[in-house]
């Protein structure tokens, strides 16, 4: 089943709808990752309305759809966002985030929730999981493609460069890595904490297909997803320049990187207000 | 009893405190030094501070080239993350050599909530004791923590800090007296003995006031370090109660019950009951609602109690 691409306006106004669902529910649940989740919105908007990924959300378990597999697991909000707007599960779940007894746990639990391909939440893990996918695409014979979102911190894991070399040795152009890169991981910026700037040539350097984007320009994100799929014979990485937080940033300027805390109810009620 | 500061918060103010003395104590982490407050230390000695990003075991390595430049290292991070993603390094860089290498595992246990299993440390105990050079300790409030960061701090070889992360009630308010491997004997009882460590020995003394309301006299040890396990306060509660019950925030497999068994067979066989979370993953919850779920609480204590054979 063929997944229909949306006009980029229309993708932005899905991309509104997750991030007030996103801002909701971390703000019900009193703990979460907003921000984290916020910079990737973009991205996954496009990927799941941009005609992208081939999924059946009536049928998460069809074989041959594509996989979407979130490293940087604290971005669950964003996942379980998307999630129930395309029709994995009711929106009524999303209040119950965190919840006990509630699936959608602080980090995504494939074994609870079909529809999610990984369970992530340490980090560092996802590539190699999307290799593995890939690699049994290809010996399956199914045009499945596999995305993989990780965090720009998270790059620092050495698990990540020992997948890409995988990735490389297998020539995985099923594969994409989509590095969230909002500068910023729990402690501080990337670049005091550890700067792996440029991004884009050591990605190149182990042999991938690179693209540095505007993480927030839809546009960019689509054509960047249709070169990598036009990509033979190595595996593709988009590097998205993304703002942690986004469009919040002017509302969060005294902690821009505001990691791993829900707004407050006021930030909240402001920040719907600007999302409206 | 009087709520004080989580185990992870006493060990980060008992490590900025230790480097004052301490002038070749050096502090690794890994983009996690707000949540394990090594930032306490990080912030008073900048220089002697190394945050090496998101990169577990790369970080055990570099602790263990520290160690083996003859500093003392210790590094921070969660449980799940320091023990289950930097095994080999531990293992290789750190046990083997036998370096003055202390890890502390934060965020241990399934009382962190929110965030569920992925960041829960339930086996941490059981892979340090796996460990060979290795102390393992798991203290219960403040002083206990306090006086744990100071001993470790004496010490040349591997150690293992487990450290909670919600604040727990203050257990020891007139000082506690911490001997590494000694436990210490919190309450009298000669019915049975519970045998508990971190977040379990409040809700073990909650369970022997419920005892003896019907009767039973529980004793109630605070086993604080795991490895060396105190063979002489686990044989006298053994010849002297008859009965044992171990409670920890931990998978029965590997952790304070196995090690405590094992030293009950070989010492004076007694009837055991073991309190700890089963074969199993947790969830995202609060605190409360999970220790009750799964099974870690006083009630919980009082049943496996119930459940001995009578003396
Ligand atoms: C292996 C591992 N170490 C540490 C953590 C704790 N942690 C959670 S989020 C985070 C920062 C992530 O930064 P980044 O990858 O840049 O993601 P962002 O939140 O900025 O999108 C850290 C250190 C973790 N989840 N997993
Ligand atoms: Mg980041």
């Amino acid at each position: 089943m063929a997944t229909p691409r949306l006009s980029v306006a229309d993708i932005q106004t899905k991309a509104k709808q997750l991030r007030r669902d996103i801002i909701e529910c971390t703000t019900a649940a009193g703990s979460g990752h907003p921000t984290s989740s916020l910079s990737a919105t973009d991205i996954v908007a496009a990927l799941y309305y941009g005609g992208i990924l081939q999924y059946d959300a009536k049928n998460p378990h069809w074989p041959q759809r594509d996989r979407f597999i979130l490293s940087k697991g604290h971005a669950a909000p964003l996942l379980y966002a998307v999630m129930a707007e395309v029709g994995y599960f009711s929106r009524d779940l999303l209040p119950t985030l965190r919840q006990i007894g509630s699936v959608l746990e602080g980090h995504p639990n494939m074994r609870r929730l079909p529809g999610v391909e990984a369970s992530t939440g340490s980090l560092g893990q996802g590539l190699s999981i999307g290799v593995g996918c890939s690699l049994a695409a290809k010996l399956d014979g199914y045009p499945t493609r596999t995305y993989v979102v990780t965090g720009d911190g998270e790059m620092a894991e050495g698990q990540v460069w020992e997948a890409m070399m995988s990735a490389e040795k297998y020539k995985l152009d099923n594969l994409v890595c989509i590095v969230d890169q909002n500068g910023y991981q729990q402690t501080g910026a990337t670049k005091d904490v550890l700067d792996l700037k440029p991004l884009a040539p050591r990605f190149e350097a182990f042999g991938w297909f690179a693209q540095e984007i505007d993480g927030h320009d839809v546009g960019q994100v689509l054509a960047a997803l249709d070169k990598a799929a036009a990509t033979k014979g190595r595996p593709s990485a988009i590097v998205a320049r993304t703002v942690k937080g986004y469009p919040l940033q002017q509302m969060l300027a005294s902690d821009p990187n505001h990691h791993g805390k829900p707004l407050t109810k006021d930030e909240a009620t402001q920040a719907l207000a600007l999302l409206a | 009893m009087k709520m004080g500061k989580s185990v992870r918060e006493t060990f980060g103010i008992a490590l900025a405190q230790l480097g004052d003395t301490h002038k070749d104590l050096v502090v690794v982490d890994a983009d996690v030094h707000n949540s394990t407050r090594t930032e306490l230390f990080g912030k008073k000695y900048p220089d002697r501070f190394f945050n090496v990003g998101i990169a577990e075991s790369n970080m055990v390595g570099v602790a263990g080239g520290l160690a083996a430049s003859g500093k003392q290292a210790w590094l921070s991070s969660f449980a799940a993350f320091i023990m289950c993603n930097a095994y080999d390094q531990l293992r290789m860089s750190v046990a083997f050599p036998n370096l003055n290498v202390k890890v502390v595992g934060t965020h241990a246990g399934i009382s962190i909530g929110e965030d569920g299993p992925s960041q829960m440390g339930i086996e941490d105990v059981s892979l340090a004791c796996s460990l060979p050079n290795f102390t393992v300790v798991v203290p219960s409030d403040e002083p206990c923590t306090m006086k744990a960061v100071e001993a470790l701090g004496a010490l040349k070889t591997p150690a293992y800090l487990r450290a909670g992360r919600p604040n727990v009630p203050i257990l020891y308010e007139n000082g506690c007296d911490f001997q590494l491997g000694k436990a210490i004997q919190i309450r009298q009882g000669t019915d049975v003995t519970i045998i508990a460590n971190g977040l379990m020995v409040a809700p073990a003394l909650e369970a022997a006031e419920k005892l003896a309301a019907s009767g039973v006299q529980a004793r109630v040890l605070d086993m604080h370090t795991v490895k060396p396990i105190d063979e002489s306060a686990v044989s006298a509660a053994a010849k002297e109660t008859g009965r044992i019950v171990v409670a920890e925030e931990h998978m029965l497999h590997g952790g304070l019950g196995s090690v405590v068994a094992m030293s009950v067979v070989r010492q004076h066989p007694v009837p055991m009951r073991f309190v700890g979370v089963k074969d199993t993953f947790a969830e995202s919850g609060k605190p409360d609602e999970l220790l009750k779920k799964y099974g870690l609480t006083a009630d919980a204590i009082v049943a496996a109690v119930k459940d001995l054979p009578k003396k």
